[in-house]
């Protein structure tokens, strides 16, 4: 018999940890898609042959700006301290990685509204206002210095894609290292947390793309793609789990939790099945048979990374080095 | 590392888990309702009637290798004098990765600031001039010992030397400098 008796009873902390919640998970998700989104349109600039995209793809960059700001408002309310959010702007914190983020976000921002400035203007040319009417003389001056930055912006197009792909694996990637960073905490104490958040944002990025009017190459394209990312995601997570297995007592506790504790029916339902099997298949029968892929593996995608998010938020904080763990 | 370096020593052998500690610390420290800085926490094992009781006071473990240091983007959560481990609530944005980050679950909210608190080794008492720590002095076993560990003449130094001791989790690699007499 072992009976524990804790005169601790803290909020957010007892029975077990939990100080992160939905914002958390939910910042996650949409800070996936962003990289991805990043990624992918760094990536179409600097092809080599860029044919001209169809106009939804030539406007999906602006939901890397507009989704990573539905994010940071989850953020800033998860904060029990709002108003202090500036502080994270008066230092950088080199062996903190939510200091390294904190300064990436801000990075992102105008680099991916220039690359979303310079797609759209592709895509839709002409003049950028009114000729006349009251306000034309303001216009005039606006457009001018409009298009001297969109003239400086298409002379270094190269550099702002890259910008875009780097800026985005960045993203992706120190979300996953944020967690994984953390000793306390042993199912998230891997170091393929990183490139595992940034694969399965990819992959949920190309499903968001999907949802919308693309072309059917770049519907096949993203479909192609799309498999890819999901068997390399499945071999992350994979070895993610080999890892925690030939760990320590701490490790292989938390493992459990997936593997045969209260997380384990979630995670192979709606990460496994859900979110990688089923679009796998589903996506594969379409490209055998050559057909154009749809939405609906996509939105199984999503829902997939989603759950990843959540799952890894909750469960990893129910992880930990307290002797007590074994016992609850 | 030169100057004091502090630490705290508890006798698991002498301590009945009386809880004067955690009312000391909060009647010295005015933590909110709910909120301690420090806790007993006891463990019971074997089968009746052969048991043992192994009783702690616990609290922040003033790690000499802080993993809420190294994680908070702010630098709220910082190393302070003597190498205790300190928080600044004026530079606390309350984002929590140091409670998560934290093996011990030393660390929590004041509601009243939103600001992360824990316990600072009474340092506002050392800055007075005082040389115990609010738990310690109300101690009636006398179990709870703070010192200098860079002081081969400190209480704590000498128990170190002559008591067989234990730290928490040590395989969390955070190096504590809060440790257990058998």
């Amino acid at each position: 018999m072992t009976e524990l008796e804790s005169g601790r009873n803290h909020l957010l902390i007892d029975p077990s940890l939990h100080v992160w919640g939905w914002q958390i998970a939910l910042y996650l998700f949409l800070g996936g898609i962003v990289a991805g989104i990043m990624v992918f349109t760094g990536l179409r600039f600097l092809g080599r042959t860029p044919r001209p995209p169809s106009l939804a793809m030539a406007l999906i960059p602006w939901f890397a700006p507009l989704l990573l700001s539905l994010g940071m408002l989850f953020l800033w309310l998860d904060l029990e301290h709002p108003f202090n959010a500036w502080r994270f702007y008066m230092v950088f914190q080199v062996s903190s990685p939510m200091s390294w983020g904190a300064w990436i976000l801000l990075a992102v921002y105008p680099s991916s509204v220039a690359l979303a400035w310079v797609s759209t203007r592709e895509a839709l040319g002409g003049p950028l206002g009114p000729r006349d009417g009251p306000w034309s003389s303001l216009w005039l001056w606006l457009t001018r210095r409009l298009a001297g930055v969109e003239g400086w912006l298409r002379a270094h197009l190269r550099g702002l894609a890259l910008s875009n792909l780097l800026l985005g694996s960045a993203l992706g990637i120190y979300t996953g290292i944020l967690l994984g960073t953390m000793a306390a905490r042993p199912l998230w104490n891997s170091p393929l947390l990183g490139p595992l958040f940034l694969v399965s944002g990819m992959s949920s990025a190309a499903a968001f793309m999907l949802l919308y009017p693309l072309s059917e190459r770049e519907r096949v394209f993203l479909g192609r793609t799309d498999l890819t990312l999901i068997l390399v995601e499945m071999g992350l997570l994979f070895l993610w789990m080999v890892g925690l297995a030939s760990a320590g007592a701490a490790s292989q506790s938390a493992l459990a939790l997936v593997t045969g504790g209260p997380f384990t029916a979630s995670f192979w339902s709606f990460v496994v099945a859900v979110g990688l099997v089923v679009p796998l298949v589903a996506e594969w029968v379409e490209l055998r048979h050559g057909q154009v892929p749809g939405r609906s593996a996509a939105v199984l995608v999503l829902i997939g990374g989603f759950a990843l998010r959540w799952i890894l938020v909750f469960a990893g904080q129910a992880s930990g080095w307290s002797s007590e763990m074994a016992l609850m | 590392m030169k100057g004091p370096r502090y630490a705290m020593v508890v006798d698991t052998r002498t301590c009945v888990g009386c809880a004067a500690c955690v009312i000391g610390c909060k009647a010295e420290n005015d933590t909110p309702d709910g909120y301690s800085r420090d806790w007993i926490h006891s463990l019971v094992a074997g089968e009746f009637p052969r048991l043992r009781m192994t009783i702690e006071s616990r609290r922040c473990n003033h790690c000499e290798k802080a993993p809420c240091v190294s994680v908070c983007p702010t630098g709220a959560s910082h190393v302070g004098p003597g190498g205790t481990v300190q928080v600044d609530p004026e530079k606390c944005s309350g984002c929590k990765a140091c409670i998560a980050a934290c093996p011990y679950g030393a660390r929590y909210v004041d509601p009243r600031s939103g600001a992360v608190d824990k316990c600072t080794f009474c340092w506002h008492r050392l800055e007075a001039g005082k040389t115990t720590t609010s738990c310690q002095e109300i101690c009636p076993t006398q179990s709870i010992v703070f010192g200098d560990l860079n002081d081969p003449e400190s209480e704590v130094s000498r128990l170190l030397k002559t008591r067989k001791w234990y730290v928490l989790q040590p395989d969390a690699g955070t190096a504590p400098k809060h440790f257990y007499l058998e």
